[in-house]
């Protein structure tokens, strides 16, 4: 199991292009995944479940990845929340 | 029993005939989602998919064709809503729950999706509680879907229906199921409800404002299209009175029907070639059964109102291909989708003003892959050279090059796939915009032949919404605007030599048909069902003297004198020719 806490770096915040395409990244992977932020833990597979993420600029949040291949999935999600969802 | 006053509802006769038979009441919003327990888990199961399939196919109806629109915002939301349907974690929850609570799946959906909702509606930052309203949306689509098959089931053919609205989906609905007739709330003469009535030859009462409160299911119901009466279980007379009116007109059917093979001529040799309107395939019987000389208006988009996507250029195909070769030897002429952006845009982009937004020949050009499938569609259907193409909501001569340039366009791809069509095949326009009436001189020397919708030509001239009870009055046919601008219309075609027809519901009024005769339109598109009485009233009448009616009515300063005028001619000569009608 890996843990990482990231930081929303854009302006816009974890809105609904980047919450679909976190989904996306996910759903290519084995791995369970999960993203947790104000003790609300989300499955990371599920678009409904990331749009109930409220996450502005700034807020925090910790991504668990759970698996066989959780070391590539980690990296390039947490990649995708460092490039600020490349916006 | 109730007394005779207390039993009657009045509202407007918008589709002739008289039907006995107990009320349907269809209530398609704001029924209560109720936690009834199943016994059938799979029907429940299969239900469900069924409903997010439909869901999915309809967003991506919307997202196809509204892309461009959309903006990317926009375009993200809509992805994710499509990406909610196939959400693999949101639908394993769907499906455990029926199986475990076994209650109905409307039921789960509407519970578990709230959860998210909830959750979203707690937080303080606005864009959660716009994104609350998208998923929302998707809430209510799976849920409508569910219910809608259940609707299906409930209606019987020997029902009258009665609901505040009749949507274009919902008349296909019926369609298929053939009620006796239909009674609603709201609505006018040119609402979609009365339209597609008098097209499958029901009757239909309309804007009778509290009707959907005021019957209960089960209620036996007479419906007079003629006048406009709805009978909430009538006494032992009103149902003999009613009971021997239909036998009247049955017998009346039989006379018109001789009439079937006569041509609409009038007594001095003019004749009129009298066309009919098709929305749904199951009419082209009734129409080769009325007498028509062709058909003047395919309604494209009713036709496929059931496809839950965009028919595309082969299911197109094999539609139009059906259509002319049942009516050949005679013409069809098919028009272009004529969508209203208020169809396909998604809630939160709805145009203000959807009847001067985005819709008819605007949209097609703004969205060339449909536009071409349809043409090229209608091109490859058009081998036996009885097809015809016609423009929508033309407002500007840019639009007709246009238009052509894309046909032209098609042309030539067909021509290098191999495929035959009518190189010639004619190309026309609707008139029914004020713009398009004033350049009529332009732009009819620029097509083969014109078709006045008067529907909307009205409504733009006069600036009233027909679907708008509070000012419906204010649409008039006998405006003197609207008889001028027919005028108008009609005589600039004819100096440009291009054919010139009527399809709007004018054309089917028995009191307005003398006047369109005497203003000189050589042909009308009209339900199927009314062309045998038009057919009467024409074969009665000499164009010598409709044209000297219509010289009087041009001059008439007022609605209400040309009105009386045509309420007076027609009670003097077809009155006793045309018995129980009016």
């Amino acid at each position: 199991m890996i843990e990482h806490k990231v930081k929303i770096i854009n302006n816009a915040g974890l809105h609904t292009r980047p919450a679909a395409n976190i989904v996306k990244l996910a759903s290519k992977y084995k791995c369970e995944f999960s993203l947790i932020k104000d003790g609300l833990n989300i499955n990371g597979k599920s678009i409904i479940g990331v749009m109930t993420l409220a996450a502005e600029k700034g807020s925090e949040i910790t991504l668990v990845f759970d698996g066989i291949d959780e070391e590539l999935a980690a990296s390039e999600i947490v990649d995708y929340f460092n490039r600020g969802f490349d916006e | 029993m109730k007394s005779e006053s207390e039993n009657i509802l009045k509202g407007i006769g918008a589709a002739p005939g008289i039907a006995i038979s107990q009320a349907f009441i269809y209530k398609k919003e704001k029924e209560e989602i109720t936690n009834e327990s199943i016994t059938d888990i799979d029907e429940a199961l299969e239900s469900l998919d069924v409903a997010l399939e439909k869901s999915k196919k309809e967003l991506r109806k919307i997202f196809s064709l509204a892309v461009d629109k959309l903006g990317e915002k926009r375009a993200a939301i809509f992805e994710a809503q499509i990406m909610i349907l196939d959400d693999p974690i949101l639908v394993s929850t769907l499906h455990n729950r029926i199986k475990h609570e076994m209650r109905l799946p409307e039921y789960i959906v509407n519970d578990e999706i709230s959860k998210y909702t909830d959750l979203m509606n707690l937080s303080h930052e606005l864009y959660m509680k716009e994104r609350s309203h998208d998923i929302e949306d998707i809430k209510n689509r799976i849920i409508r879907n569910l219910k809608k098959k259940k609707w299906k089931s409930k209606i019987t053919s020997d029902v009258v229906v009665v609901t505040s609205t009749v949507s274009p989906s919902d008349t296909v609905l019926f369609s298929r199921v053939n009620v006796k007739g239909y009674v609603t709330d709201f609505g006018g003469l040119t609402s979609h409800a009365a339209i597609v009535a008098r097209s499958l030859n029901i009757p239909a009462v309309v804007g009778l404002h509290d009707a959907s409160n005021r019957i209960k299911e089960g209620d036996l119901l007479i419906i007079d299209g003629f006048k406009g009466e709805v009978f909430i279980n009538p006494d032992e007379k009103q149902l003999h009175y009613y009971q021997k009116k239909i036998s009247q007109l049955q017998k009346q059917d039989t006379e018109l029907n001789k009439l079937r093979e006569l041509p609409a001529k009038t007594l001095d040799g003019k004749e009129i070639q009298l066309y009919a309107n098709l929305e749904l395939i199951d009419e082209i019987e009734l129409i080769t059964n009325n007498g028509a000389k062709g058909i003047g208006l395919v309604r494209t988009e009713q036709l496929f109102e059931e496809y839950e996507a965009f028919p595309d250029e082969e299911e197109q195909y094999k539609v139009y291909k059906t259509i002319a070769e049942r009516i050949y030897p005679e013409t069809v002429i098919i028009r272009t989708f004529d969508i209203g952006g208020d169809k396909v845009l998604p809630v939160d982009l709805k145009e203000p003003n959807p009847f001067l937004g985005w819709r008819g020949i605007r949209l097609l050009l703004d969205s060339p892959l449909l536009f071409k499938s349809q043409i090229r569609a209608i091109l490859r259907a058009s081998s036996h050279k009885n097809l015809k193409l016609m423009l929508p909501m033309i407002t500007s001569m840019c639009e007709i090059k246009k238009s052509k340039e894309i046909i032209n366009e098609c042309k030539e791809e067909l021509k290098k796939e191999g495929f035959a069509f009518d190189k010639h095949i004619g190309v026309g326009i609707m008139v029914e915009v004020p713009s398009a009436a004033v350049l009529i001189r332009d732009f009819a020397e620029e097509v083969d032949f014109v078709s006045i919708g008067t529907n909307d030509l009205i409504q733009y001239i006069l600036a009233v919404d027909r679907g708008n009870e509070i000012v419906s009055s204010l649409y008039q046919e006998f405006h003197p605007a609207v008889v001028r601008t027919l005028h108008h219309i009609i005589s600039e075609s004819k100096k440009a030599g291009t054919m010139v027809s009527m399809c709007g519901e004018m054309a089917a009024d028995p009191f307005a048909v003398p006047l369109l005769v005497g203003l000189g339109l050589d042909s009308l598109s009209v339900s199927a069902s009314a062309i045998p009485l038009i057919k009467k009233i024409i074969r009665n009448l000499t164009y010598k003297e409709l044209q000297s009616l219509a010289s009087e009515c041009l001059a008439f300063k007022t609605e209400k004198e040309i009105n009386n005028r045509m309420k007076r001619f027609f009670n003097e000569k077809e009155k006793d020719h045309i018995k129980n009608l009016y």
